[in-house]
């Protein structure tokens, strides 16, 4: 293969202004290839002095585009965003659950709104600095597969992504690990290379989660309580708490023992938070779940039931799973040993080896005939 | 790959003429026009000499033309010197929708000011009409700013009407000839101007750089306050080496120049309505082809295709447009002029591109860019979208 066999093949990389996105559009202009990189406005956050994050991104975008050699551009889907990710993702919160937006944001925005632009740019694939690797079978099939660097990959988030979707992506920093993109970075004196990574989800950035949900989403406070019916204090609005959570309850450990207090279910009708002592509090582990809106990155066959591994959170360790798929997307996913803290509105993501196989969103989560007191 | 420049209502390339003058002012004469001694007499005499050829072009004395740091600045100071100065007289101004920002920026200050801004509508064709003009004129308006040519459809404003009607009455007349001045014989004794913003990069001139004319007896204090240089009306050292080469550009863009380029451009315009007819594009264009109409810019609707998209296919293939002004953050904002004359639902709102020419702009270039436009419009049209799960 020649050293240009790149040159004709256009690969329009997403920008963020960080540093893994730079160093894929760096690493795609070294094999070669024709890049252009487009930055995405996605949130309007300008404050009453003008100032707003996407407009320092921005400045990074056009740095590192320059240091590069690459052309850039700018894009507008606030709107999109708004639509197909902000209004779910408060729709989330209107149910008690706590949404994925980032799952939400990949599958609609990012692999579906600009790469419909891309290809309009005349793209062949897009590329993105997610930790993710993509590799095509035999049959022209392509495999999304875990990131090397174990500790950064991204399946979880690229898990609802189509067969369609994937035929048009790269994924320049699967093989690398995140102190690798950094040192690539250093070398070749990128503006980003010791820029901080961002924080969170990104439209609410480092500000107070709990305020900025508060502009959008009314707050009721109502009982904060045990599962036998003592209560305990008041909750600022069941929006505000996750399954599992720790902090932010506001009471010691004077219970039945010293061990600190946690979320461990949420009654909408009720306008319950319900709490309970210690980690590994009982009323916490889930011996399977039911999820709906199930998906896969290829066509899968394995039947309607068949055995693999799970990730209920993004970072969480794998657990064997029992899959039994149903025809209208809903599942029941049976687990080799009980989950601690199943949150409803949380995506479950099924692997196979390095294979990220799709996700559903978990509605329910039970321990044996008991249905927990999620919702 | 060659690029072609088809952005000329943004910023032009200086002449060779122009960075010629320029190049042997900035050898030779670097002195301060306000020093007394020979470098400073030297660097007066360039001053004095274009501050001539400026008043000469639009028919205007000397002692009226002010150097400012551009279109900007003269808008900016026209607008605001007048609302302060004359606030006894009144707090009512007219303008139109389709101004730049460069005026509309600061009236909008204005208003939380207490002053009371009209803004006359526009048509189809972005053009405003003497009878709303005429509605809106008060006993207790100061000022009326009225552009001469829009950047964004070359819409001609009615300027020498506007000055007919405001010639008894006690609002100053200003308008924004930024655009208008390269390519329009402009008589401000004609058309009763009292204040009249050019900027020297629109025609082939260096950037940072153009003139504010006043009439004799408009008086306002300096905007820019420090020393006393152009009769202590605009603080701060004159760039002489830019106004020498401004002063050439002036001179080169004559009468008989200017009706040239009117015509050659009128003439692409059409050779890409007639590109695009050809091969069965829809489109539309955007506002009027009156042959008054500053003629090197053509607005362009094509229809179902996103002026982001064009514009940067455009790009990569080699051709530089425009559409709409980039925000901070480098994404295109809606344009004030399409939106004032098809309404925020009009689709030309998100599918318009502005083409603009310049001198050294060819007819092979032309037939380029449509051959370019034409396939990547039935490129983006055909591409199919990506199925989601």
């Amino acid at each position: 293969m020649s050293e240009n066999a790149n040159a004709n093949t256009r690969v329009v990389v997403g920008l963020s202004g960080g540093v893994d996105s730079s160093v894929a559009a760096l690493l795609l202009k070294e094999q070669g290839y024709d890049v252009v990189g487009v930055f995405m406005k996605n949130w309007d956050d300008t404050d009453e002095n003008g100032v707003c994050t996407a407009t320092e991104d921005y400045k990074d975008v056009t740095k590192v585009a320059n240091e590069i050699g690459i052309p850039y551009y700018s894009v507008n889907f606030e709107k999109e965003y708004w639509d197909r990710v902000f209004e779910y993702f408060l729709d989330e919160y209107r149910h008690g659950r706590t949404p994925n937006p980032d799952v939400i944001c990949n599958k609609e925005i990012k692999f579906k709104a600009f790469l419909d632009y891309a290809l309009e740019l005349g793209a062949d694939y897009i590329a993105t600095g997610h930790y993710a690797r993509v590799t095509k079978d035999a049959n022209g099939t392509v495999h999304m597969l875990r990131g090397v660097d174990g500790n950064k990959d991204q399946t979880y988030f690229l898990s609802q992504l189509s067969q369609d979707q994937l035929q048009k992506v790269m994924f320049p920093l699967g093989e690398m690990t995140k102190p690798e993109v950094r040192k690539v970075a250093a070398k070749y004196g990128l503006a980003t290379a010791e820029k901080k990574d961002s924080m969170g989800i990104c439209f609410i950035g480092e500000k107070n989660f709990k305020q900025f949900l508060g502009q959008y989403l009314p707050a009721q406070p109502g009982k904060m309580m045990t599962v036998d019916g003592e209560v305990k204090g008041t909750h600022d609005g069941l929006m505000y708490y996750t399954i599992g959570q720790r902090q932010g309850l506001g009471i010691g450990g004077n219970g039945k023992s010293n061990d600190p207090w946690f979320v461990i279910g949420k009654d909408l009708k009720t306008n319950t938070l319900y709490v309970g002592q210690g980690f590994h509090n009982e009323h916490l582990y889930a011996t399977h779940l039911e999820a709906s809106k199930f998906a896969f990155t290829s066509k899968l066959d394995r039947g309607t039931t068949f055995h693999v591994t799970a990730k209920f959170r993004y970072r969480q360790k794998d657990t064997g799973v029992t899959v039994h798929l149903n025809a209208d997307q809903t599942a029941l996913i049976e687990f080799d040993e009980p989950v601690r803290a199943i949150t409803p509105g949380q995506a479950v993501v099924l692997y196979d080896g390095d294979e990220c196989l799709g996700s559903g969103t978990i509605n329910a989560a039970y321990n044996d005939d008991r249905v927990l007191q999620y919702v | 790959m060659k690029h072609v420049y088809l952005d000329n209502a943004a910023t032009t390339p200086m002449a060779p003429e122009v960075i010629q003058v320029m190049t042997e002012q900035m050898q030779q004469n670097f002195g301060n026009a306000s020093n007394i001694h020979y470098f400073g007499r030297a660097a007066r005499k360039v001053l004095d000499d274009s501050r001539q050829i400026f008043a000469k072009s639009i028919n205007a004395n000397e002692n009226e033309i002010m150097l400012t740091s551009g279109g900007t600045e003269s808008d900016n100071t026209a607008v605001m010197q007048t609302a302060f100065k004359r606030q006894n007289l009144g707090k009512h101004i007219i303008t139109t929708a389709i101004e730049h920002e460069a005026i509309l920026k600061p009236l909008q200050f204005l208003e939380t000011q207490g002053f009371e801004v009209t803004y006359l509508p526009v048509d189809e064709a972005g053009q405003i009409s003497l009878t709303d003009f005429k509605q809106a004129l008060r006993p207790d308006t100061i000022l009326v700013t009225i552009m001469t040519g829009n950047n964004e459809v070359g819409s001609h404003m009615p300027i020498h009407e506007i000055g007919e009607i405001l010639k008894d009455h006690q609002a100053w007349f200003h308008t924004d000839a930024v655009q208008a001045y390269g390519l329009l014989d402009i008589d401000v004794q004609r058309d009763h101007i009292d204040l009249l913003s050019v900027s020297a990069h629109k025609l082939n001139g260096p950037k940072l750089l153009g003139f504010l004319y006043r009439r004799e007896g408009v008086n306002f204090p300096s905007f820019i306050k420090g020393g006393d240089q152009e009769d202590k009306r605009r603080a701060g050292t004159e760039n002489i080496p830019a106004i020498a080469g401004f002063a050439k550009a002036v001179q080169l863009d004559t009468t008989t120049e200017k009706q040239k380029r009117q015509k050659r451009y009128a003439g692409f315009k059409q050779q890409i309505i007639t590109g695009l007819k050809q091969n069965q594009v829809a489109f539309a264009v955007n506002g009027g082809l009156e042959p008054t109409n500053l003629q090197h810019v053509l607005n362009l609707w094509i229809k179902g295709v996103s002026t982001y998209v064009l514009q940067m296919n455009l790009d990569l293939a080699g051709f530089a447009i425009s559409g709409g002004s980039a925000c901070t953050a480098g994404s295109l904002e809606p344009s004030h002029v399409l939106t004032a004359m098809y309404g925020k639902a009009s689709p030309r709102v998100e599918e318009s591109i502005r083409i603009s020419f310049g001198k050294d702009n060819t007819a092979a270039e032309i037939d380029a860019f449509v051959t370019t436009l034409v396939k990547i419009i039935a490129r983006v049209k055909q591409e199919p979208k990506v199925a989601t799960n």
